[in-house]
């Protein structure tokens, strides 16, 4: 005699939108981290990085920006995310203290393939960072990749969608 | 005098009436290794015989007493001394006296109640077992015969799916829903993940069976959590919308019936985790307990129509034509 046989069919689900099904999808959010430039002379020397942003999610205000920042922008993002959200931050390519000594052989941290090294690993971290949907509710990280300038004396806050 | 290796000893050997007969079940030892013991229900009678054979024929053996136990225990690895027993009878076989020559006895144990399954876990164990004992002024000797208890349900009456619609406030919902609450051991559990906002970058999706043991009481409950089954049911990003079918066989896992506050020592619950993965390694993930039963093979002659009629209407067998059609063979046959 044979067992019943279980019935596996699938349940019923409403059939999908065809604007849904085949227009964009709203998670995206694309972040290049490019163009470094050294800036300055001498011991003032500093490089800054391109940081452009492309997105449809409706908790960046800009759908496209474009700023400059610097490592130690970098820095100080990592340090208010640290203490402002719960988020777990990934670490940011190292201070390379050793590369500032001077008597080097090569460009010390203007040399191009540092540049390069630290572009990729800083865009790795932005693209880390910026999808998280916490760090997301934070005004420092907004602050960082849509405003002008970087205010390090702001009032650290969560942002709120209507 | 036994310790000089003169004296007389004897084997002891418990031999079960319907051996012959008498289904056995695998079930797993402490060590992970698989044997196959006697399977026993409740309700059901122990009965056997045990075998004394003496080691040196011709020579008597004095004991106090010859004895048979039937014991259903819970054992916590923690506290190995103190054994719990649930279960507890005793036939005595033989006044003390002494054997001239090997002898067997009969034993029964009717209709034992055996209130809980066998379960071999990582903190705790509960095992059913004869025990026979020569008792002896120095030492006694005694085999022990284990078996395996399995407890049967029928179907539960009430067995409502589960819906419910979950997420990270303006970054995912979905809408999870598994048809049944209570799932036999060969069942199958069929669902489905609906998308009803997807603003991050999923990377895949799996369902997780966890099988959580919990020993101790009051404040020093411990938890045993194991991963039974990883299951992928997405490989891809979804869109809003999207409807994600489950469909994930039971029958291929090693799990057992889920157990609840088991004589106040210890409960086995089993869980289903849904995971989604984003392109980050980020895990979001929903947690939703499930109760698993054992079904009986019962033989469906002895089943009355009406029976099999309610037991095919819980598989969700659509057609009561095809069933009716069944039963009709079987009432023929």
């Amino acid at each position: 005699m044979a067992d019943t046989i279980a019935d596996t069919r699938r349940l019923f689900s409403k059939p999908q939108n065809l604007n849904d099904a085949y227009g964009p999808p709203s998670n995206f959010l694309e972040i290049d981290v490019s163009n470094p430039e050294t800036i300055g002379v001498a011991r003032t020397r500093y490089t800054t990085y391109e940081i452009r942003l492309k997105t449809n999610l409706p908790i960046f205000k800009l759908k496209e920006s474009s700023v400059r920042r610097r490592y130690s922008d970098f820095e100080w993002l990592r340090s208010e995310l640290e203490r402002e959200s719960k988020v777990v931050v990934p670490p940011l390519p190292g201070k390379a203290l050793f590369r500032q000594l001077p008597f080097r052989g090569d460009d010390g941290i203007f040399d191009d393939s540092f540049i390069e090294e630290r572009r990729h690993a800083l865009e790795q971290f932005l693209n880390k960072v910026a999808g998280h949907p916490l760090a997301q509710n934070e005004r420092c990280l907004h602050m960082f990749l849509q405003d002008e300038s970087v205010d390090k004396t702001y009032t650290p806050s969560k942002i709120r969608q209507a | 005098m036994s310790f000089f290796g003169f004296g007389q000893s004897a084997d002891i050997d418990i031999v079960l009436n319907d051996a012959e007969t008498r289904k056995k079940a695998e079930h797993k030892s402490e060590d992970g290794r698989k044997d196959k013991y006697f399977l026993f229900y409740d309700g059901e009678t122990v009965s056997g015989k045990v075998n004394v054979t003496l080691k040196y024929p011709g020579k008597r053996l004095e004991h106090n007493g010859i004895k048979i136990e039937f014991i259903g225990q819970i054992e916590l690895y923690y506290d190995r001394g103190n054994h719990h027993e649930f279960v507890s009878l005793v036939k005595d076989l033989a006044r003390p006296g002494e054997l001239t020559q090997s002898q067997t006895f009969d034993f029964e144990f009717t209709h034992v109640e055996k209130p809980y399954e066998s379960y071999t876990g990582q903190n705790v164990k509960l095992r059913y077992f004869l025990r026979a004992t020569v008792s002896r002024r120095l030492n006694d000797v005694s085999k022990e015969l284990d078996i395996v208890v399995h407890t049967l349900s029928s179907y539960p009456e009430l067995n409502s799916s589960i819906k419910m619609e979950v997420g990270i406030e303006d970054c995912l919902h979905i809408e999870f829903e598994y048809n049944k609450s209570k799932y036999h051991l060969k069942d199958v559990i069929v669902g489905k993940i609906y998308f009803l906002l997807v603003r991050i970058k999923i990377k895949h999706m799996e369902i997780d069976i966890i099988k959580r043991e919990t020993t101790g009481t009051g404040p020093n409950v411990y938890h045993e959590n194991d991963t039974i089954a990883k299951y992928e049911i997405m490989d891809g990003a979804p869109v809003r919308g999207e409807s994600i079918p489950i469909r994930l066989f039971l029958a291929g896992y090693e799990m057992t019936p889920s157990m609840r506050d088991i004589n106040k020592k210890f409960s086995v619950r089993y869980y289903l985790n849904l995971v989604l993965i984003d392109e980050e390694e980020r895990r979001y993930f929903k947690q939703q307990e499930i109760t698993l039963w054992r079904k009986g093979d019962i033989v469906r002659k002895s089943m009355s129509h009406q029976a099999i009629i309610a037991s095919q209407r819980f598989e969700g067998s659509s057609n009561p034509e095809k069933s009716q059609t069944q039963s009709n063979e079987e009432d023929d046959s």
